[in-house]
């Protein structure tokens, strides 16, 4: 059997220390394989977010293993779980976190920056990954000028741009209405469905999870449950 | 990744073009003002100092009275007479020359037209003694000096003022009651640095001045030049010992004149222009800092916006190194753009400034670079310490700054 996209063993995240110290995650195992489109639900405080932030390596697990593709994150230094980032994860954000008074055009090419792509390579991406979330022609805009909606779709082609291999979502609809949110989970779907991109998402809105085919509660920081909704999708030839 | 860097930088500048413009703003007002008043101080200085050894680097001047100081009279001193001159030329050792010198206002007339001037009696040696060229025409002579000739030298003040375009050699003025014929035209002095003209003057043998215009054998002073070489101290002492004996003064009274050197007046003078150019430095430097604390204003109010950015721009894959290499560029460009904005508009201000303050103009490489290095260093610090702080977060601790 192939390696796993993510591996998670264990995992734990605790804050503070001695007396008040708090533990958010309280052992975690989670398996993720590529071309799946999870959901991970819960309450507030059950630590959905923060263990979305250790999938993204934005955050570090207190103790645990995570494994992404094979390769134990835990020992990579700052910089090394940038360049994991860089080349790996797409991360698209309730709250949005473009850059302001950048152009949507600008905001997008911002990862192929990093990434040292020539100039004209990074027009060309920026503007098909715009084309592909259905912004074509709206590369001029910064993101004062977009609707919440247009804004996740900039983010998403952010996201997208660089072809990562798992594209996560924290609360992806959070902000948006429910015809906009609708649209952006179709937008989901899609990607994962023609594009076998693997999307994990946190949200806390059951309508949000059923477009996902794997649904993951979290309780008090460990897993409650772990249903398998429809036929998986694109399974690893296994 | 340098090249990447510098691309983001400018990126960033330009999308905030106010924020980046409020910092150059600082930067340019603290160095001009320091840069435009210590070029002014300096060329006050460098004026007054030219002026004094326009007078002549080793010159003494004697006058009746005691010239300093709080209680001294120096009303009852006796005038010198054209003796003592005599007296200090044949006694005292290592002169170049010892000329007596009177003055007095008077209004002159020529072609119809009046001017209110001084004249100055003395010797032909005077004209050396002061360092005094001749443009056109002659000095008197030993035999109009002897016989007190209606001749005189006139400024080129006087010569504007009275002949307008013509060259005044040959013609007659009239000082007071007497004509008198124009001999020769000073070269130009200038302005002195205390704002009086130095042009606005006529030279006659001191024999004239005293027959025909004071009516007493009275000298006002007596200006003594030492010769290259020889100790203008030790000249100094030997003419206050003189005259003390002329004069008939006690062992034990104080004199009841004085003795200033040319050295002395430069020290006076420039002393005065340092405490100035030190209190319109200082003056600057507060417009300086304050400028440096609109530049830290500003770099700290939009930390926020910056820690935000800085999150969104670890959480795509940007490396600790190239965020704050960035932010090193934008905070170097922008300062050092406003510290060459401020060094020009330093430098035309203070080149407009001398010339109206009819001072030279003087480049100081100090005091450039000292501004410049200040300004720009509260731009780099202000601007880069707090995008370390936030580069060094956990992306997602940055993300959610508030």
């Amino acid at each position: 059997m192939s390696v796993p996209l993510i591996a998670l063993r264990e995992v734990t995240r605790c804050f503070g220390h001695g007396a008040a110290a708090f533990q958010a995650l309280r052992g975690v195992d989670l398996s993720i394989e590529a071309g799946e489109f999870v959901a991970i639900m819960g309450p507030s405080g059950s630590g959905k977010s923060l263990l979305m932030n250790i999938l993204g390596c934005l955050d570090t697990p207190s103790g645990g293993s995570y494994r992404f593709q094979g390769l134990e994150v835990d020992s990579l230094d700052r910089d090394q779980r940038a360049l994991l980032r860089r080349h790996a994860l797409g991360f698209i954000f309730q709250g949005f976190n473009l850059l302001a008074r950048t152009s949507a055009q600008e905001n997008v090419e911002l990862p192929l920056l990093y990434r040292g792509e020539p100039a004209a390579r990074r027009h060309l991406l920026a503007r098909e990954a715009l084309a592909a979330v259905g912004l074509e022609g709206w590369g001029h805009h910064t993101p004062a000028e977009l609707s919440g909606g247009q804004q996740q779709r900039v983010a998403i082609a952010r996201a997208l741009v660089t072809e990562p291999s798992v594209l996560l979502a924290d609360e992806p609809t959070g902000n948006l209405d429910t015809e906009r949110s609708r649209e952006i989970m179709d937008l989901l779907v899609a990607l994962n469905r023609d594009k076998g991109l693997t999307v994990v998402m946190v949200t806390h809105e059951a309508d949000m999870a059923e477009y996902a085919h794997r649904i993951v509660r979290l309780v008090d920081g460990r897993i409650a449950s772990d249903v398998r909704r429809a036929a998986p999708v694109c399974s690893e030839g296994a | 990744m340098l090249w990447n860097a510098v691309l983001l930088a400018l990126r960033e500048i330009r999308r905030n073009l106010m924020r980046s413009f409020l910092t150059i703003l600082g930067i340019v007002i603290g160095v001009s003002a320091v840069i435009t008043m210590v070029t002014l101080g300096n060329g006050a200085t460098r004026a007054v100092s030219d002026q004094i050894s326009s007078l002549g680097s080793n010159l003494l001047i004697v006058r009746p009275g005691q010239q300093l100081g709080p209680g001294r009279d120096s009303a009852g001193a006796a005038s010198f007479r054209v003796a003592d001159a005599d007296a200090v030329r044949s006694q005292v050792s290592g002169l170049a020359a010892a000329v007596p010198v009177s003055g007095k206002s008077v209004t002159l007339v020529a072609m119809a037209r009046n001017w209110s001037s001084s004249v100055t009696g003395s010797t032909a040696d005077w004209f050396a003694t002061g360092k005094w060229q001749i443009t056109s025409g002659r000095i008197f002579n030993e035999a109009e000096e002897r016989a007190g000739a209606a001749v005189c030298v006139i400024g080129e003040t006087v010569r504007k003022e009275l002949f307008g375009g013509l060259d005044a050699v040959g013609q007659q003025v009239r000082v007071k009651q007497f004509s008198c014929e124009v001999i020769g035209l000073l070269a130009s002095k200038g302005q002195s640095t205390m704002g009086n003209d130095q042009d606005d003057l006529v030279v006659m043998p001191l024999r004239t001045l005293q027959r025909r215009l004071t009516g007493s054998v009275d000298v006002g002073s007596l200006m003594i030049s030492v010769r290259d070489g020889a100790s203008i101290d030790a000249a100094k002492s030997e003419v206050m010992w003189l005259m003390r004996e002329r004069r008939h003064i006690d062992p034990g009274d104080n004199d009841d004149f004085s003795v200033m050197d040319t050295r002395q007046i430069a020290e006076t003078l420039s002393g005065t222009t340092r405490v100035l150019t030190g209190l319109l430095g200082a003056v600057a430097a507060v417009s300086l800092l304050v400028g440096g604390i609109g530049i830290m204003n500003i770099m700290l109010v939009s930390v926020t916006e910056r820690t935000r950015e800085i999150g969104i721009r670890l959480a795509i894959g940007a490396r600790e190194g190239e965020v704050l290499l960035q932010f090193l560029i934008e905070a170097v460009a922008l300062s050092s753009l406003g510290g060459m904005v401020g060094i020009v508009l330093a430098t035309l201000a203070s080149i407009a400034g001398t010339a109206l303050m009819k001072v030279p103009y003087l480049f100081d490489p100090v005091i450039n670079l000292l501004s410049f290095g200040f300004s720009a260093a509260i731009g780099v610090i202000f601007g880069y310490v707090p995008a370390r702080r936030a580069a060094r977060l956990d992306p997602i601790e940055a993300l959610r700054h508030e």
